[in-house]
């Protein structure tokens, strides 16, 4: 234990001195806020493309869904790829992953302690984001005090289920970084369109329906979107169900996807070891 | 208690064989018949079997190839053996890594690891923060060997903007900083310039020497450093141990040999030294820049010094330079295997 924790408080304090200390703090700190901001206008556009188009016909819940559901992508995008990131940056620019590896810690710790300050930074995108869209864009958001605790405990569910496929791609990356890169930016894209981020569920065919209800994320963005917005009726094929159900999807399969992360990442660092490849260097 | 027959590090029959490399890109431009990129599977140890004592400084000495690097990697617990057994610190490599973790430190040279972001002794002081080293000790164990290193100027310094040797001896300062038992440094003083490497080299000794319970395993592919530093070491080629012992010991294996060194103007045929009686073995580098070669000879005796020259001046070749040697352990080498260290 006292090893986990010790790992945990030196990789979180590296990965924030990394995450925050590349430049100045006022410029830090004017980056953090401008780049959530700049997202949200993207998203502005994207939308007003879209009723260009003419199928939403500029509803307001429409538009919050969206908003919604992309804000909370952040944490999709920055934990997932940041978790990648800390084997590929520690073997490849740093390299200093055989002297990490080699010190009395647990490499798995490592990569969560890392990706914890990548989740810090997010939380605050997240934020400024919602707050942008709520006082500018009349983005509809409402979360009561009681729902307070519910919503937090989903979030963590989300971003641990985010940090369990992280570390998957990270425990596959010791073994093939190239193709991993592509996977890690890959899959992101593939939960944009299957887990309802940026339209409901029900605009999909039903093969791809049953591939969202796979991915615990659908269920963290409905319930995080009920909790946030209950005003909003967007119809999502997860109305049937309720709150409490919709948490027991998102408990069961993100410990299924937590077990499952480990036991690739396991296999993957043995199978680096073996063939000696856990400080290899691709040079692209 | 360990006993005193305890060895810090010993492997039985340690083999290591990497999978054939694919080299795509390297393929296509050579063409076809590809001959040094017909990369089959690399013995890159071969049954390899020592016992180190806790106390003791031994040196690995071998070219390039010759396998160091490799087995530094599997006694540090980051490359698993194919076949055979390692045991550092009294515990497997292969299937209890964790304690010896706790035990051991690796510093490699001639690279350049480090958080570019961080000061170097902020990088230092992360990395012994790993071993739970006390933050305040490791903080003026720093500050003192950084005064030793000579990088105490550069201490607050971004990692990122330290040169290449500084860096080294900011990796150097973190293999020490956590107070290791079993310290394995491969080719430490590689690239640096002649005055940090005899600081390095001096400190190492002190190190092993004034604390008990301290050892070293060093790689090098320079012979005086690993006869200079060395209590014992063992002579390694194409992933075998040609011989382990003391510097003095092995240098006495060639006691009745003689040593003669040529510099010549740059011949093509070494052939007709090959069959000479009394010719034990010889090397022959080009200084291609100089036009020049130069030819170490190890002889049974003085005997076939007359043949050797009038062979070279046969080929037109005027001898520059001829020199009778004390033996070193590069000669102990070219004795063996018939080739130089590099
Ligand atoms: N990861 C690897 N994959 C394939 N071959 C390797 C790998 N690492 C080392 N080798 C090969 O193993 C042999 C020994 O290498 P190494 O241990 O680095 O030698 P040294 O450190 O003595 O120069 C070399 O032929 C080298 O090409
Ligand atoms: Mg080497």
């Amino acid at each position: 234990m006292n090893t986990y924790w010790r790992t945990f408080k030196v990789a979180a304090w590296l990965g924030w001195e990394m995450d925050s200390n590349w430049t100045e703090p006022w410029l830090f700190v004017l980056y953090s806020v401008i780049k959530p901001v700049a997202g949200a206008f993207i998203l502005v556009l994207m939308y007003v493309v879209f009723v260009a188009i003419g199928r939403p016909q500029g509803d307001p819940d429409a538009f919050s869904y969206m908003y919604i559901g992309n804000s909370f992508f952040i944490f999709v995008a920055s934990v997932l790829f940041g978790t990648f990131q800390v084997i590929q940056s520690d073997r490849e620019w740093y390299q200093t992953i055989r002297y990490v590896y080699i010190s009395p810690i647990s490499y798995y710790v490592y990569i969560l302690g890392r990706a914890a300050s990548k989740i810090a930074v997010s939380v605050f995108a997240v934020a400024i984001t919602l707050v942008f869209g709520v006082f500018f864009l009349g983005v509809r958001m409402h979360l009561a005090l009681s729902d307070v605790p519910l919503f937090l405990v989903t979030t963590i569910l989300g971003l641990a289920v985010l940090l369990a496929i992280g570390i998957c791609l990270g425990g596959i990356s010791f073994l093939t970084a190239k193709h991993t890169h592509g996977l890690a930016e890959g899959i992101p894209g593939l939960f944009y369109v299957f887990c309802g981020v940026l339209f409901p569920l029900s605009v999909l065919p039903d093969w791809g329906q049953a591939i969202g209800r796979a991915i615990p994320l659908t269920y963290w963005f409905d319930i995080t979107r009920r909790l946030l917005a209950p005003t909003i009726s967007v119809n999502t094929t997860l109305g049937g169900y309720d709150e409490p159900t919709i948490l027991l999807f998102l408990v069961i399969s993100s410990i299924a996807f937590f077990g499952l992360s480990v036991v690739i990442y396991k296999l993957g660092e043995y199978f680096a070891r073996k063939a000696g490849k856990i400080d290899m260097t691709t040079s692209y | 208690m360990q006993s005193p027959m305890t060895y810090a590090v010993e492997t039985r029959d340690l083999t290591r064989i990497f999978a054939g490399k694919k080299k795509r890109r390297f393929r296509r431009k050579a063409g076809s018949n590809g001959s040094e990129d017909s990369l089959g599977p690399v013995t890159a140890l071969d049954g390899v079997s020592l016992g180190i004592k806790e106390g003791e400084l031994f040196g690995m000495l071998g070219p390039n190839g010759a396998g160091k690097t490799t087995l530094i990697k599997i006694l540090a617990t980051l490359l698993l053996p194919t076949a055979g057994q390692a045991f550092v610190a009294g515990h497997d490599v292969a299937k209890d890594p964790f304690p010896i973790r706790q035990r051991i430190n690796m510093v490699s040279g001639g690279e350049t690891s480090g958080y570019g972001l961080l000061t170097a002794r902020e990088n230092i002081w992360m990395f012994s923060q790993f071993y739970g080293v006390p933050s305040k000790v490791s903080k003026e164990r720093i500050d003192d060997l950084m005064h030793i290193f000579g990088l105490w100027d550069k201490r607050d310094a971004k990692v990122r903007m330290l040169s290449t040797g500084q860096r080294q001896k900011m990796n150097m300062i973190r293999g020490f900083v956590t107070d290791p038992d079993i310290l394995f440094l491969d080719e430490p003083t590689l690239g640096l310039d002649v005055n940090a490497a005899r600081v390095i080299r001096e400190y190492v000794m002190n190190w092993v020497r004034k604390r008990a319970g301290k050892t070293v395993l060093l790689t090098s592919h320079y012979m005086a450093e690993a006869d200079q530093m060395c209590d014992r070491i063992a002579i390694i080629d194409k992933g075998r141990i040609l011989a382990c012992d003391t510097p003095a010991n092995l240098k006495r294996m060639i006691r009745t040999e003689t040593t003669f060194q040529l510099e010549v103007d740059t011949i093509r045929d070494t052939t007709s030294f090959v069959g000479l009686r009394g010719v034990k073995n010889f090397s022959h580098k080009d200084d291609i820049s100089k036009n020049r070669s130069h030819l170490t000879f190890i002889l049974e005796d003085e005997g076939p010094v007359a043949e050797i020259l009038s062979s070279i001046t046969s080929q037109g070749a005027k001898v520059h330079s001829l020199q009778k040697s004390e033996p070193t352990l590069e000669d102990v080498f070219i004795s063996m295997v018939g080739r130089g260290l590099d």
